[in-house]
């Protein structure tokens, strides 16, 4: 039994199902960081005084971060680009690429955190450190998950290549889209808590 | 997917990891059967208390332990018992029947497809769902007890309450997982791998409806999963998100940060919970519409009504949330808009119900035991449906708010709405799935039983709910003067609910008994005209022999001119 439009394009849709997929899991995504963030909007807005992201959060780290996320998101494009023209050696170098400034991102991230925990600024002090763990963190989860995906395309999924390459570039690019996503909900993090 | 068809599985790929969506719409149906039971057992005890407050609960009260000493039920469990009625009836029990059961077994058949688009996704839906599940029931089992801030969670209460709520939160966010890969499986299914002929336009009724409900679960339970993981942050990382500054909790002031804000939780909940609704209620129309169409003979009338009005409800589902916050105090602006966005959605409900009832007109009924189900589901859900109309107007959503009224108005909604269009589903596909027909004299004593039961037990509180008699208390409204001469109420919608209990013993054996001792089934035996009717009794694995083409809509019943009463979807010429 084969799922039909697996790897094949439904003509009258001009999809393929993961494409489908995808997106409407990203729907699902902006639902849920639109919820995080307005939650963010009201706390921030009922509170009598708030304090200045920039004041109390490493702007340094933030950008260097920043720039981390959208160097990888240049990479994993680049990477889905090798992949669509065969270029199987260049294209795998580039996920692992990607892998490799999402760790960074991560490990500056773990260093603010451990910063922050020493000097006694915990999610509990105020609803500042409350908004700012809660969406950094899960911000963080998803790009765990991401590395986790790419990680597998990398190594143990690698071998659908051989068998299935257009499936395996519907999958990279179905990361990449994720991966993208991910990049665009830290940009606004960036901007609305450490910066605003 | 590459495996070849005729290759065995063992047993566990077969009937316990399985990516049929056959077996996983079956898991999926009897894993919210037994949720459902359980959460209507939680009811019949709670009947208790209301009925002979502090009296020892019979039969089972010697098993509750500490939480009813000498079978009198403690006030921390009355609460415990609404919370997890509500959750597990909502959450555990109808929703998984009605999208993961009935939805992952048709949709797949009625469009035509070997499966679902995702079938991993599809086999994970399911353990995520029981995660979830096994996580809120076995809240019970600890020390605290079971969540009882009800299933709505209300900060601050579900905050400082010392029960299962982590659990009960930890379970959700695995039921927003499930629910995420079901809502995204569902619509890639439809829109890719609807069969060669089937365009939108002649997509059965049931199909549409499943559409329109896996878009609400995609987008509306995520804002549910945001508050949940604030509610999570509060309860065990002591973040102040929906605690106000200057909480006092039994005469001590409450040390946390504050600056919160509870009406945030309720925002995001209602989000979620107001879509729910429609989650709740858009499949039972799709199950109903399909039964009607088959034993009324004829086509649905306003086939395209239908659909127009089921994608309506599904948008404006979305901006009607906060009718549920009328007496919060967030301002008569607000008020105003969520009333009229909740005055214009009952529009759309009401020509779905207006079309179901004119397909009635004229036709040659035939009153097989689902048909009952899918007759009586018409009043009662207009029962239910004209009755939210005060509670949507603020002025007298004020004054009804929190009585029994809302219990009767949201109950003949989902009880005798939404569950009785899902037994009309079961004994109506039942033959499919099993290849054997149900009993016709158990349902119909198990249908007249259930329908007059469940009239005698929600009618009833409607009076109580008008004399102003509240819904959360824990004697039924003994200690209030007002409610004196309804309280008495409670007797006989307690032992209603009880006989009740007994009628759905009927429907256990006969669920039971028919699946391997019925009379054998050929393919189509309502004489339906739906693709799920071209498959073998019960579908092989792939479904059909050969892919099914559409030749024309869903409806063809009656056609003039042919020698039969319906043409299928799947025949090419008229019979």
């Amino acid at each position: 039994m084969e799922i039909p439009y697996t790897i094949d394009r439904r003509t009258d849709t001009g999809l393929y199902n993961a494409q489908l997929g995808m997106w409407l899991f990203i729907a699902s995504e902006v639902m849920l960081f639109g919820a995080l963030f307005s939650g963010y909007a009201l706390l921030r807005t009922g509170a009598d005084a708030w304090p200045v992201g920039s004041r109390h959060l490493s702007v340094v780290l933030g950008s260097i971060n920043t720039f981390v996320l959208i160097a990888s998101s240049i990479v994993i494009g680049l990477a889905v680009r090798s992949l669509r023209r065969g270029q199987w050696r260049r294209g795998r170098r580039e996920l692992a690429i990607t892998c490799v400034l999402g760790l960074v991102f991560l490990a500056i991230k773990a260093y603010e955190y451990r910063e922050h925990m020493l000097a006694r600024e915990l999610p509990s002090t105020d609803n500042f450190f409350a908004v700012y763990y809660t969406l950094t963190g899960l911000h963080a989860l998803h790009v765990i998950g991401g590395l986790i995906v790419l990680a597998y395309l990398v190594g143990p999924g690698a071998s659908m290549w051989r068998r299935q390459p257009v499936r395996f570039v519907h999958r990279a690019a179905g990361v990449s889209i994720y991966w993208q996503f991910v990049d665009l909900v830290w940009i606004l993090v960036f901007v609305t808590v450490y910066l605003l | 997917m590459t495996s070849a068809i005729d290759q065995p599985l063992g047993f566990w790929r077969s009937y316990v990891f399985s990516q049929d969506h056959k077996v996983v719409g079956i898991q999926y149906a009897l894993t919210a059967l037994v949720f459902l039971l359980i959460g209507f057992t939680l009811v019949m005890i709670m009947r208790w208390q209301l009925a002979h407050p502090g009296l020892p609960v019979p039969v089972v009260g010697a098993w509750l332990g500490a939480r009813a000493p000498q079978g009198i039920i403690l006030p921390e469990f009355y609460n415990a018992l609404t919370a997890m009625h509500g959750t597990i009836m909502v959450f555990l029990g109808i929703v998984p029947l009605a999208v993961g059961g009935f939805g992952n077994y048709l949709v797949p058949l009625q469009i035509g497809a070997p499966d679902m688009a995702f079938p991993k996704l599809n086999l994970a839906s399911y353990w995520w769902y029981l995660a979830g599940g096994v996580l809120m029931i076995a809240s019970f089992f600890l020390p605290g007890g079971a969540p009882q801030s009800g299933w709505t969670s209300y900060p601050p209460l579900a905050i400082i309450n010392q029960g299962g709520q982590t659990w009960w939160l930890a379970g959700m966010l695995c039921l927003v997982t499930s629910s995420l890969l079901g809502s995204v499986n569902f619509i890639t299914t439809i829109v890719q791998l609807r069969t060669a002929g089937l365009t939108f336009s002649r997509l059965p009724f049931f199909v549409w409806s499943q559409l329109v409900t896996s878009f609400l679960l995609l987008l509306a339970f995520p804002p549910l999963e945001g508050a949940a993981i604030f509610q999570l942050m509060d309860r065990l990382a002591g973040t102040s998100f929906f605690l106000p500054s200057g909480l006092v909790v039994s005469g001590r002031v409450l040390h946390n940060a504050g600056g919160g804000n509870p009406l945030l939780w309720q925002h995001l909940f209602w989000f979620l919970a107001h879509p729910e609704v429609y989650v709740l209620i858009l499949p039972a129309m799709g199950i109903v519409a399909e039964i009607i169409a088959a034993n009324t003979r004829k086509p649905l009338f306003g086939y395209r009504a239908l659909v127009h009005s089921s994608l309506a409800i599904g948008f404006m589902s979305l901006i009607v949330w906060a009718h549920h916050m009328f007496i919060t105090g967030m301002g008569t602006t607000m008020s105003s808009f969520f009333q009229t966005t909740t005055i214009l959605i009952s529009i759309p409900s009401v020509v779905i119900l207006t079309c179901l009832f004119l397909s009635l007109w004229g036709a040659s009924i035939r009153f097989t035991t689902p048909m009952l189900f899918a007759l009586a589901f018409l009043p009662m859900f207009g029962i239910g449906g004209l009755t939210g109309l005060p509670l949507g107007l603020a002025p007298t959503g004020l004054h009804l708010h929190d009585t029994y009224y809302v219990v009767a108005h949201f109950h003949y909604i989902v009880a005798p709405g939404t569950i009785f269009a899902l037994f009309a589903g079961l004994y109506h596909w039942f033959p499919k799935v099993t290849g054997r027909r149900m009993n016709d004299a158990l349902g119909w004593l198990h249908f007249w039983g259930t329908f007059v039961c469940m009239n005698l037990i929600f009618m009833p509180m409607f009076f109580q709910g008008l004399a102003g008699m509240n819904r959360r208390l824990y004697d039924g409204g003994l200690q209030y003067a007002l409610d004196k001469n309804v309280v008495g109420l409670h007797l006989l919608i307690s032992r209603a609910a009880w006989v009740m209990g007994i009628f759905q013993l009927l429907f256990v054996v006969n669920f039971f008994w028919s699946a391997w001792r019925g009379r054998r089934a050929e393919e189509n035996p309502w004489e339906a005209t739906t693709l799920e009717w071209a498959s073998a009794s019960p579908p092989t694995r792939g479904n059909f022999a050969s892919p099914p083409i559409a030749y024309r809509g869903p409806y063809e019943y009656s056609v003039p001119g042919a020698q039969l009463d319906f043409t299928p979807q799947f025949a090419q010429d008229e019979m």
